[in-house]
């Protein structure tokens, strides 16, 4: 009714019609104002994120997509150790195990947010078969058959390739002609011996780590290597993970001033992070060859806790140091290519897993590097997971390393002294933030984003495909032999992080400070 | 009632352009921390790149258009449901239900009732005695309308 009179006394007036057209665009200046309001911010925005960025000088983009894959002939694998790093070792190089396969596809099922299958699914062929594996304990020795035949990633009943062929002894697949390379994925006792016998037989050697057991046993390791030309990859696949090649790049920009402290941490809290791994029920006498899993341990009589529990003896193990400590150094060396420290003490002790173990549950480590001024300080627990970060400070900011990478001026900063009176950076916000999986890196994120990025929510997707780092680690390894390019966590990464391991189980069990002699190359 | 009106549309809008300027922006993260009832139909938006993709674009370009509907009052009652549609999934997807954790973070303290409902209730006021044909290009839009019924 209302808007019939308008009309009607819009044809008798101008005056009227103006009115009308005021109330209809009444509002418009509103989006003026917003346009203005949003144009300020924008600027605000930028202008802090220039003067951030040209402050660090970091480059802007993203760690590139690896290479794409070699071609050349296929490549022919052996596995040696089939527990429990072992099948996630094959899984990487592309060979699940049938049920493994049924086992991820139902939970897919059930959680469409578990990708597991999916991601396998999607995983590079690599070009490579399995043609031998071993296991000394029968029922993983056949696991491992099985998992080498699935060449089509099929589940159980699904059609299966060639069967390869079980090996009983390690040195027996090392001489085999029809094996190019071998994956090792055994207790910590037998990686040099086998390492060394695989490099003999001019197989090329992919290790867990740690890369051995003994010092002495080191130098044969490197020498044999190094005589027999094969390519080498250390299992430590901390090497692919984006945020390290980051943060790599932001020390050689220098962002964090000069560093004095390195703080690495282990913080776990149950059973399995512990090392008591589950009893397999097949397990016996006769279905494990014990004395070849005792090799160059001290005899002791079978036992099913040391077979499947080894890490908890000296006797096979490297404890913590060989274990944890090693994935945080290579980290460490990788970026600020530490090398190996000029000093070790340890202490530390077994006070929660009364069960028998020789190796501690508590441990730290504090390597020394007078020529670098700096202190590596290593501490773990394995009976409370508060998380602890692993954090290298500078005297102008600190850096933060997980998934994600945050680096926080220091308030009391000589480089950045300026920029914090001015305002442009607030020491309690990052400097810098590098996400993986994200297109670009920031200056500014929101707490949201840093939220997400924290609780590993941000890397169900990168680039809309999640990437196993084990699998790029072996993917570079399988890579190098075809092509000759070099590897990550080759054998000069491998000495070092074995003997800085070895310094700090030295340095425990015999309560003395140990120092490294990089004359003689030699541990004293 | 304008006002009100104009302060939605502020929002919306903004949200949706600082979506749209962010190359980094999705919201799959929003949706995979989704909790309660309907947290399986969210994070099943997630599953498909092509229809995160779409999920994107329309929340995205439904927020400014959304918020320029309330802002200029135009096609208003179409703007105010689709707001209302919207709010109610924001709401569904993080139900401030008790018992229910979420990743991203809260600025508030909320029971049952949180902003979302709350701007989501205003909304469904503005619906009810809607504004732009009284102050907006509403106004334009239905006196074309009724002059070309008169003009038949």
């Amino acid at each position: 009714m209302e808007m019939e009179s308008d009309n009607k006394e819009n044809s008798l007036s101008g005056k009227v019609h103006r009115r009308e057209w005021v109330k209809t665009l009444a509002t418009v200046p509103v989006l003026g104002v917003f346009a203005y309001a949003w144009y300020r911010k924008r600027r605000y925005d930028r202008l802090l994120k220039k003067n951030i960025f040209s402050e660090l000088n970091m480059s802007t983009n993203p760690v590139p997509a690896p290479p794409p894959l070699s071609e050349g002939k296929t490549l022919r694998l052996g596995i040696i150790g089939y527990g429990i790093r072992g099948p996630h070792l094959a899984r990487a190089a592309g060979f699940a195990h049938p049920a493994w396969i049924d086992t991820v596809r139902d939970a897919a099922a059930i959680n469409p947010s578990d990708t597991r299958y999916q991601d396998f699914l999607a995983q590079d062929d690599l070009n490579v078969v399995v043609n031998g594996v071993c296991d000394i304990f029968d029922t993983y020795g056949e696991l491992a058959v099985e998992a080498g035949a699935n060449i089509y990633r099929e589940g159980t009943g699904g059609k299966m390739g060639d069967a390869p062929r079980r090996f009983k002894n390690y040195k027996e697949l090392c001489a085999s002609p029809d094996i190019d390379a071998v994956i090792i994925a055994t207790p910590d006792h037998w990686h040099g011996p086998m390492t060394i016998e695989a490099a003999r037989n001019g197989k090329h050697v992919y290790c867990e780590k740690p890369m051995t057991w003994t010092v002495q046993e080191t130098y044969e390791v490197v020498k044999a290597v190094k005589e027999n030309g094969v390519v080498f990859q250390l299992g430590h696949q901390g090497r692919q993970t984006e945020s390290y090649i980051k943060a790599r790049e932001a020390i050689e920009k220098d962002l964090l001033g000069k560093i004095t402290l390195i703080e690495v941490t282990t913080n776990r809290n149950d059973p399995n992070g512990a090392w008591v791994y589950p009893i397999h029920p097949d397990a016996g006498p006769d279905t494990i060859d014990w004395e070849q899993f005792i090799g160059p341990a001290p005899w002791h009589e079978f036992s099913l806790e040391r077979f499947f529990r080894w890490r908890c003896w000296w006797d096979y193990s490297t404890g913590l140091s060989g274990d944890l400590l090693t994935h945080e150094y290579d980290a460490m060396n990788q970026i600020l290519g530490l090398g190996i420290p000029r000093s070790a003490v340890s202490s530390g002790g077994i006070y929660f897993y009364k069960d028998g173990r020789t190796v501690p549950d508590v441990l730290h480590t504090v390597f020394e590097y007078p020529e670098k001024d700096l202190t590596l300080m290593y501490s773990a627990t394995l009976a409370s997971q508060r998380s602890r970060g692993k954090v290298i400070m500078g005297h102008d900011a600190s850096m933060e390393m997980g998934d994600t990478l945050i680096i926080k001026a220091d308030p009391a900063s000589t480089r950045y002294a300026k920029q914090i009176r001015k305002g442009i950076i607030d020491p309690s916000l990052p400097i810098y933030t590098y996400t993986p999986g994200t297109k670009q890196v920031d200056a500014v994120t929101s707490a949201t984003e840093q939220y997400f990025a924290g609780r590993g929510l941000l890397y169900t997707y990168r680039g809309g495909k999640r990437v196993d780092t084990t699998h790029l680690h072996i993917r570079e390894w399988i890579d190098a032999i075809r092509t000759g390019s070099p590897t990550s966590c080759h054998i000069d990464a491998g000495f070092e992080e074995a003997m800085t391991a070895h310094m700090g189980t030295i340095a425990y069990r015999e309560g003395r400070k140990v120092y490294w002699d990089p004359d003689k190359q030699q541990i004293i | 009632m304008v006002i009100l009106r104009l302060l939605i549309g502020w929002h919306f809008l903004y949200e949706g352009i600082a979506k749209l300027v962010n190359p980094n922006w999705t919201s799959a993260f929003y949706l995979l921390d989704s909790q309660g009832w309907f947290s399986p139909f969210f994070h099943s938006l997630t599953l498909n790149s092509d229809v995160l993709a779409t999920v994107d674009f329309l929340n995205v370009w439904g927020l400014i258009f959304i918020g320029l509907g309330l802002i200029l009052g135009l096609f208003t009652r179409v703007a105010t449901m689709a707001g209302i549609v919207l709010l109610a999934f924001y709401y569904l997807s993080h139900p401030p239900f008790v018992g229910l954790k979420y990743a991203s973070p809260m600025e508030g303290n909320y029971l049952v009732v949180d902003k979302t409902l709350i701007e989501l209730a205003a909304l469904a006021v503005l619906y009810v005695f809607p504004t732009g044909k009284e102050i907006g290009v509403d106004r334009w839009v239905l006196g074309r309308k009724k002059n070309k019924k008169q003009v038949k």
